[in-house]
């Protein structure tokens, strides 16, 4: 109850619910917009957070975060283009809805469930939140080395038809991080003489590159759309006491979003695919799926709205991020020396505590602000993509040069930024190249700091929890070569989507 | 069970025009970055392997070689998707966008901050096709906008460009803190 109490201490600040506040509603403005999403704009605040107090900087990056996906299943109900890659599942029924003449409907069942999703999982992490604090000490050097290397893993594994490819850039990232001074030893390593690169590669520059110069370039490279919408009308209100009926799916396809959140590197899509094919097993009308279904929809969108908050799980409690948004949101801690991991959950429950309460009071200001301000949004949705680009380019520049004033990270950038939209066009995933920056320093620290106490290899293994993630890791290995084998003895149709194409490219 | 398989298909990556192209210039970087582990990463005498400070850059390169291999076999085993060159030279057109946001950076120093944004959002506009007045004054006024609320409210270090110093002292030290 202390604990409680501190947290909403924390939160009464000014400055954390005006971040809150703007984080929230433009969350949710850039998710509805085909061609920004989160990712866009977290990596150009990012730098811009670095001023502010630790809580405020990631309140506001946590409410883009949470709300970009209530803003995304706006154009992907009306027009058929997920306004985030994670609302691209919700097309599959929340389109044909529209076309039935059900947009409203469609529309109001999307918030709810995106509000019920994401209401349910931070109860059921504030209710896991005191075991969380006891197992977190458990996970020493050994512990988060291995757990960083299941991540890495399920990021290469979790790419379905890309395996190679997420694997070459799993470790492209794993070696751009180690570009530049040694901190053990002081030797240079590849830096081919130059000093501009002894300082190495900043993963800022890497994500502003990645993430957002590419989508301004591709935007602005690509045919120009002008998305045409039609306004939404009568209440929206209606969607929660639909979503009553349906509590069933809304209920376990939250509890897939937490639990899938948790694991590093599997996040909303599988999350979506499992609450998905749940739903539609255990429906009445199982054929409806896919041409307007209301238990599709609802198991689409509250297992991706359950996903942010569980993914902030391992980011806490043992300083590993997930996926992109968790792994940029990570470089705040370290700027400012607050270092996630089991101390930050044992000695700072409070912090962790407003976190989860910020979460809360973002799902109940964005639900409120969706029912007064679909239609607003829908003129927004049809902004031209070029002059979005333009924009994009822009705020990137802030982004990078913000950062520490230099050209040379404005150069790596904008080559990062050429790389990315090689990679978008190619429907080849940005997201192992980051998570193999961030998981491949934490593995080399960890590894090193585990050596004294480690004289054989069984001794990486010998206490319970690392035990346990070795076998996790054996486990996920040993499906994926059993996937293998099924696919080569019964090979699967070959039906391309665009289902990676539709956001950031990826995801 | 046939829509179960489709949902399946819906969440795979596939294969687009012009991967072979990159499958090869990667392997080629990922090639040339194993000849150099030697002289780049050089292993030191004596010490663990775990704790060498060339263990995790010779890892990750070879893993980049192992798996760009594997990358350019599986794309050299599949069925060729017609649109390659067309497909590179999209890639190569991005590099004008990069050109575009190097000389914002590079003018930016000159003109200031507020300068430089107003003319590029209009600049970049015009090159995307657009000749509307009021598109061009709208994006000048968004330019306004980004300035206001990054430098002048959030306070991002951006430096002030040349031309400032020609201004009078009082305003060039209003525009320097807030444009």
């Amino acid at each position: 109850m202390d604990v409680l109490t501190s947290a909403v201490t924390l939160l009464m600040d000014w400055q954390v619910l005006l971040a809150l506040l703007v984080g929230s509603i433009g969350g949710v403005i850039i998710g509805a917009i085909p061609g920004v999403g989160a990712a866009v704009a977290i990596a150009i605040l990012l730098p811009a957070t670095f001023a502010m107090p630790p809580l405020v900087g990631l309140v506001m990056l946590l409410g883009i975060y949470g709300s970009s996906m209530y803003g995304g299943a706006l154009p992907a109900v009306l027009i058929n283009t997920p306004g985030t890659a994670v609302n691209a599942l919700t097309t599959y029924d929340g389109y044909p809805m529209t076309q039935n003449g059900e947009a409203r409907r469609a529309v109001a069942l999307a918030y709810s469930a995106s509000f019920f999703g994401g209401v349910f999982s931070i109860i059921c992490l504030m209710l896991l939140a005191p075991l969380l604090a006891k197992v977190a000490p458990h996970f020493g050097s050994r512990e988060i080395f291995l757990a960083a290397l299941l991540g890495i893993i399920l990021v290469v594994l979790a790419h379905r038809g890309q395996v190679f490819a997420a694997g070459m850039l799993a470790s492209f990232g794993i070696f751009l991080q180690t570009i530049g001074l040694e901190p053990i030893t002081y030797s240079r390593q590849f830096t081919f003489g130059q000093t501009w690169l002894t300082s190495g590669v900043d993963l800022i520059v890497v994500v502003l590159g990645l993430f957002a110069l590419s989508q301004a370039f591709l935007l602005l490279v690509q045919p120009d759309e002008t998305p045409k919408i039609k306004s939404v009308s009568g209440s929206l209100l209606s969607g929660l006491k639909e979503l009553w009926l349906y509590k069933r799916v809304a209920t376990v396809s939250s509890g897939f979003g937490v639990l899938m959140g948790m694991i590093p590197g599997v996040g909303e899509f599988t999350a979506q695919f499992m609450s998905y094919t749940y739903a539609q097993k255990t429906s009445k009308t199982p054929e409806l799926f896919g041409k307007g279904a209301p238990e599709g929809l609802i198991a689409s969108e509250a297992a991706n709205n359950a996903v942010p908050a569980a993914a902030m799980i391992p980011l806490l409690a043992l300083g590993i991020p997930g996926e992109a948004l968790t792994a940029m949101m990570l470089t705040v801690f370290y700027v400012h020396n607050v270092i996630p991991g089991p101390q930050l959950f044992q000695g700072q429950m409070d912090f962790v505590m407003a976190l989860y309460l910020a979460l809360l009071v973002l799902n109940v200001i964005v639900l409120v602000f969706l029912i007064f301000s679909t239609n607003v949004l829908t003129r927004i949705i049809e902004l031209p993509t070029r002059l979005i680009g333009v924009t994009i380019l822009l705020l990137g520049f802030v982004g990078v040069y913000s950062l520490r004033n230099s050209l040379t990270d404005c150069a790596l950038a904008a080559g990062f930024g050429v790389f990315g939209v090689i990679l978008k066009r190619l429907n080849l995933p940005i997201v192992p190249i980051i998570l193999g920056m961030v998981l491949g320093g934490i593995m080399e620290t960890k590894l090193r700091s585990a050596m004294p106490r480690v004289k054989t290899p069984w001794d990486m293994i010998d206490r319970p929890i690392s035990m346990i993630i070795f076998v996790m890791i054996l486990l996920v290995i040993g499906l994926h070569i059993r996937t293998l084998i099924r696919d080569w003895r019964n090979p699967p149709r070959d039906v391309d989507t665009d289902i990676h194409l539709t956001q950031e490219g990826d995801l | 069970m046939t829509r179960l398989k489709g949902l399946q298909e819906l969440f795979k990556r596939y294969r687009r025009p012009g991967d072979i192209v990159f499958a090869w210039m990667f392997l080629a970087l990922s090639l040339f970055l194993l000849s150099q582990l030697g002289t780049q990463a050089p292993w030191k005498t004596g010490g663990k392997t775990f704790t060498q400070p060339a263990f995790w850059p010779s890892i990750s390169v070879m893993l980049m070689v192992f798996f760009a291999a594997l990358h350019l076999l599986s794309s050299a085993l599949s069925p060729r998707i017609l649109g390659r060159w067309s497909e590179v030279f999209q890639w190569v057109r991005a590099l004008e966008y990069a050109g575009w946001f190097m000389a914002y950076v590079l003018v930016v120093l000159q003109l200031g901050y507020l300068g430089t944004t107003m003319l590029f959002a209009v600049l970049l506009s015009l090159r995307a096709g657009y000749r509307n007045w009021r598109v061009l004054f709208s994006m000048s006024g968004m330019a306004i906008v980004i300035v206001v609320l990054f430098k002048s409210f959030l306070q991002v270090k951006i430096p002030g460009g040349a031309v400032y110093e020609l201004l009078p002292s009082g305003l060039r030290a209003f525009m320097l803190t807030y444009f």
